[in-house]
């Protein structure tokens, strides 16, 4: 008599159920080795370099690592008294071996940072520090009166916090003072806080432009027959896969003001010739020019989408005495969010990261926060800010996202 | 038997290969166009022709971040750069290039030191200068008949109106607006060393500020003219000299209140080859080179003794070169040396105004 609770065995007797998640195991570990050098790839050359980049938006040890004993002895300072001989001792001690080890620059741009025209005064004093003898802080004085500032002291401190928020402040417009209170930066130097409303502006018309003007499209590509269709897809495909410098070029000759558009509105008499339309090197450029070259993002989606909505639902409903409109808006419409959803989430992300055409079209202010975080990168050198900007930047699309989700479900998302 | 056969072979073609390549090459970076034309005829060939040795050219358009990011990951191809006076202080000051030895640079043609045959403030730790350039205006004498004389013109929408083409830029366009204010080219850094200094040429600014358009690479003012986008525009001379001389624009050149400032060589720290570079450095800022440069653009020299040197445009021996540079003595009457320590002690918060005030 044998016991029904006897576990099925396999030929080789193990038990079935052991034998099954073995071969589970196996096929799993052999897609996921498939997808091994994809995952190292995209860790290696990726992620890893993005996040070590972001770590600069509140990691700054350069001031800390080069002036080590100035450090050690702003740290018992307390930002208001008056600076003492031993930090005074301490930084002419820092500054000539920076002047021997010829990191003197690097420190003094650091500071300068902090506190304009502290440059030179770093790089002046660090030449004539090897000579300088106790009482240091006289000595320094001597040198440059500047010494005697309580603020160049206070611009230290800040500099040398290793890990600080002063960055990250800055790219909102905020500054931090020496004893760690945050205050808004002067009025005349604020500017972050415009960029991101002003990039989000953009990006939301492109986004709604996108959808205007590409939803008939759309339409009318998924509803024409597919000879037709796919023809006028391909007038809708070789912009796409043209170069965006050469749109953004093309776009120049046809707004500028000698341009082929104003040339038209001169002919038709709705411009003076010499009072013509600004049309680039400003916002309305930038939209523009976006607008046409993400159009693709938005139409594609919203096409393939459209492709998948069967006819007979739209027929139905006017068998039934549905007005072309109600047909259209009850029945039709519904089914095409996923597409629009897909287009315009894929469309505003793409223009809240634009830089190089409304580098070339923007003007003064048609430029976006991409821009500045090249400004940085390549002009000012401020890698530091150029980080806390880009870190600000992804936690706030992370955020739209999350917005995204919860308004319009990213289920209800389909890109075909 | 064989494959002794095949070794030789290889090795035969190795060695070949070898002596074609053993005479090196170096990467020089420029700012491209016209003027990396001149550098390529001027400095480029002869070199090549002298030693053997073949010169890769780059462009880019000015600052540090290419060579921070190649020197800081340790993977230079650069080897000698064009730099700005401000770039190559700022530059040594961080450890991006080598520092040089001037005393190895080559005496003038008419036998004075190096050290007293180039201008002033032709040394930095890390580099030589090359040539004397210059931030200009210019306008279109076929749109303009009686056009603009000073500097205050340029402001004066009334009288000349049209847009205005403007470096995005604090550099040059606060120190023009001083002046067009009324304050005299000496002054000019004492001024603007002050916050109400700043105040000042931030609300010179401001009256053209509507009819500005911003260029940002040095190619783009003449086509700017060219094309009647803007009435007036600032620009490098060099590119209007080119323009003109070249291609036959009828631009002129307003000399009032011109920023002249040297554009300068250094060698990148780390350079692959660095020997060949400093020999290029040296080679380059002769007597005869900096001369013959001055043939192709209007770039003037950076030793004393090239100026006699100096002769006709390459392609019209009726143009003269002397008067077409910075320093002819009719052109530098006004003119503001640009003041390369206020303006790296500055930079960073002028910058910050301005792309404050710009985007305001």
């Amino acid at each position: 008599m044998s016991d029904i609770t006897t576990p099925l065995v396999a030929a080789d007797g193990t038990p079935l159920k052991r034998k099954l998640a073995q071969s589970l195991m196996r096929s799993r570990a052999r897609a996921f080795g498939l997808a091994l050098p994809l995952l190292a790839f995209i860790l290696v050359l990726f992620v890893y370099p993005i996040a070590n980049f972001l770590t600069q938006a509140f990691y700054d040890a350069r001031f800390a690592t080069l002036m080590p004993a100035t450090t050690q002895a702003l740290k018992d300072w307390d930002a208001a008294s008056t600076p003492t001989e031993e930090m005074a001792a301490m930084l002419v001690a820092d500054l000539v071996i920076a002047k021997k080890e010829k990191t003197i620059g690097k420190v003094a741009t650091r500071v300068n940072r902090e506190m304009s025209g502290t440059r030179s005064l770093f790089t002046k004093t660090a030449r004539s520090a090897k000579k300088m003898e106790a009482p240091f802080m006289e000595a320094l004085i001597k040198k440059d009166k500047d010494w005697a500032d309580i603020e160049v002291w206070q611009a230290m401190k800040t500099a040398s916090r290793v890990y600080t928020p002063a960055y990250l402040a800055a790219a909102v417009d905020l500054k931090m003072l020496a004893d760690g209170t945050i205050v808004r930066q002067e009025e005349n130097r604020r500017i972050h806080v415009i960029l991101f409303w002003r990039t989000l502006e953009i990006s939301f018309l492109v986004t709604l432009f996108c959808f205007l003007l590409g939803y008939p499209v759309a339409y009318m590509l998924a509803t024409l027959p597919a000879r037709t269709s796919n023809l006028l897809l391909i007038l809708v495909l070789l912009p796409f896969w043209t170069s965006l410098l050469v749109r953004t070029t093309a776009w120049i000759a046809m707004l500028q003001a000698q341009g082929v558009l104003n040339d038209l509105f001169v002919v038709f008499g709705l411009a003076a010739d010499d009072d013509r339309f600004s049309l680039i090197y400003n916002k309305t450029g930038t939209l523009i020019a976006m607008t046409h070259i993400l159009l693709p993002f938005m139409i594609l989606p919203l096409y393939s989408v459209m492709k998948t909505i069967p006819p007979s639902y739209v027929r139905a409903a006017k068998s039934m005495g549905a007005t072309n409109w109600t047909a259209f808006w009850r029945v039709y419409f519904p089914q095409s969010v996923p597409g629009i959803g897909a287009g315009a989430l894929l469309v505003f992300i793409l223009a809240i990261g634009y830089y190089i055409t409304p580098a070339l079209v923007g003007g003064q202010d048609g430029q976006m926060i991409s821009n500045f975080i090249d400004f940085h990168m390549r002009k000012s050198l401020n890698w530091n800010l150029a980080a806390a900007m880009g870190l600000v930047m992804l936690v706030f699309v992370l955020f739209m996202f999350w917005i995204y989700d919860r308004i319009v479900g990213i289920d209800n998302m389909k890109l075909g | 038997m064989k494959t002794i056969m095949s070794l030789t072979t290889a090795s035969v073609l190795a060695i070949s290969a070898g002596t074609a390549f053993a005479e090196g090459s170096i990467t020089a970076v420029s700012w491209g166009g016209a003027y990396t034309k001149s550098q390529v005829e001027a400095y480029h060939k002869p070199w090549t022709a002298a030693t053997g040795n073949t010169v890769v050219s780059e462009d880019y358009s000015g600052g540090l971040a290419e060579v921070k990011a190649q020197v800081d990951s340790g993977a230079v191809t650069w080897d000698i750069i064009d730099v700005e006076k401000s770039d190559a202080v700022r530059g040594c000051d961080e450890g991006l290039f080598m520092e040089i030895d001037h005393s190895a640079l080559p005496n003038g043609a008419d036998g004075s030191a190096a050290a007293d045959d180039f201008i002033p403030g032709s040394f930095t730790d890390c580099a030589v200068a090359n040539i004397v350039w210059s931030t200009i205006f210019a306008y279109d004498s076929s749109v303009m008949a009686n056009g603009p004389a000073t500097i205050a013109d340029f402001f004066n929408l009334d009288a000349f109106p049209g847009k205005r083409g403007l470096r995005k830029s604090p550099k040059a366009n606060l120190e023009m607006a001083l002046a067009a204010d009324g304050v005299a080219s000496a002054d000019i850094y004492e001024v603007l060393g002050t916050d109400e200094g700043v105040d000042r040429a931030f609300a010179k600014l401001d009256t053209i500020k509507d009819s500005v358009v911003w260029w940002e690479a040095g190619a783009q003012p003449p086509q700017l003219l060219a094309d009647g986008e803007v009435a007036m525009t600032t620009a490098y001379n060099g590119r209007i000299f080119n323009a003109v001389a070249s291609e036959g624009k009828p631009f002129e050149i307003v000399w009032d209140a011109q920023v002249f400032d040297v554009d300068m060589w250094a060698i990148v720290e780390g350079a692959p080859n660095a020997e060949l570079a400093m020999d290029f450095l040296k080679f380059s800022t002769a007597t005869e080179q900096l001369a013959a440069q001055a043939s192709y653009i209007s770039y003037g020299p950076a030793r004393k003794s090239s100026a006699p040197l100096v002769g006709t445009y390459h392609s019209n021996a009726s143009l003269d070169m002397g008067p077409q540079m910075p320093t002819a003595p009719d052109n530098f009457a006004t003119a503001i040396s640009n003041d390369f320590e206020f303006w790296a002690d500055n930079q960073d918060e002028l910058n910050e105004r301005f792309n404050a005030w710009l985007a305001n």
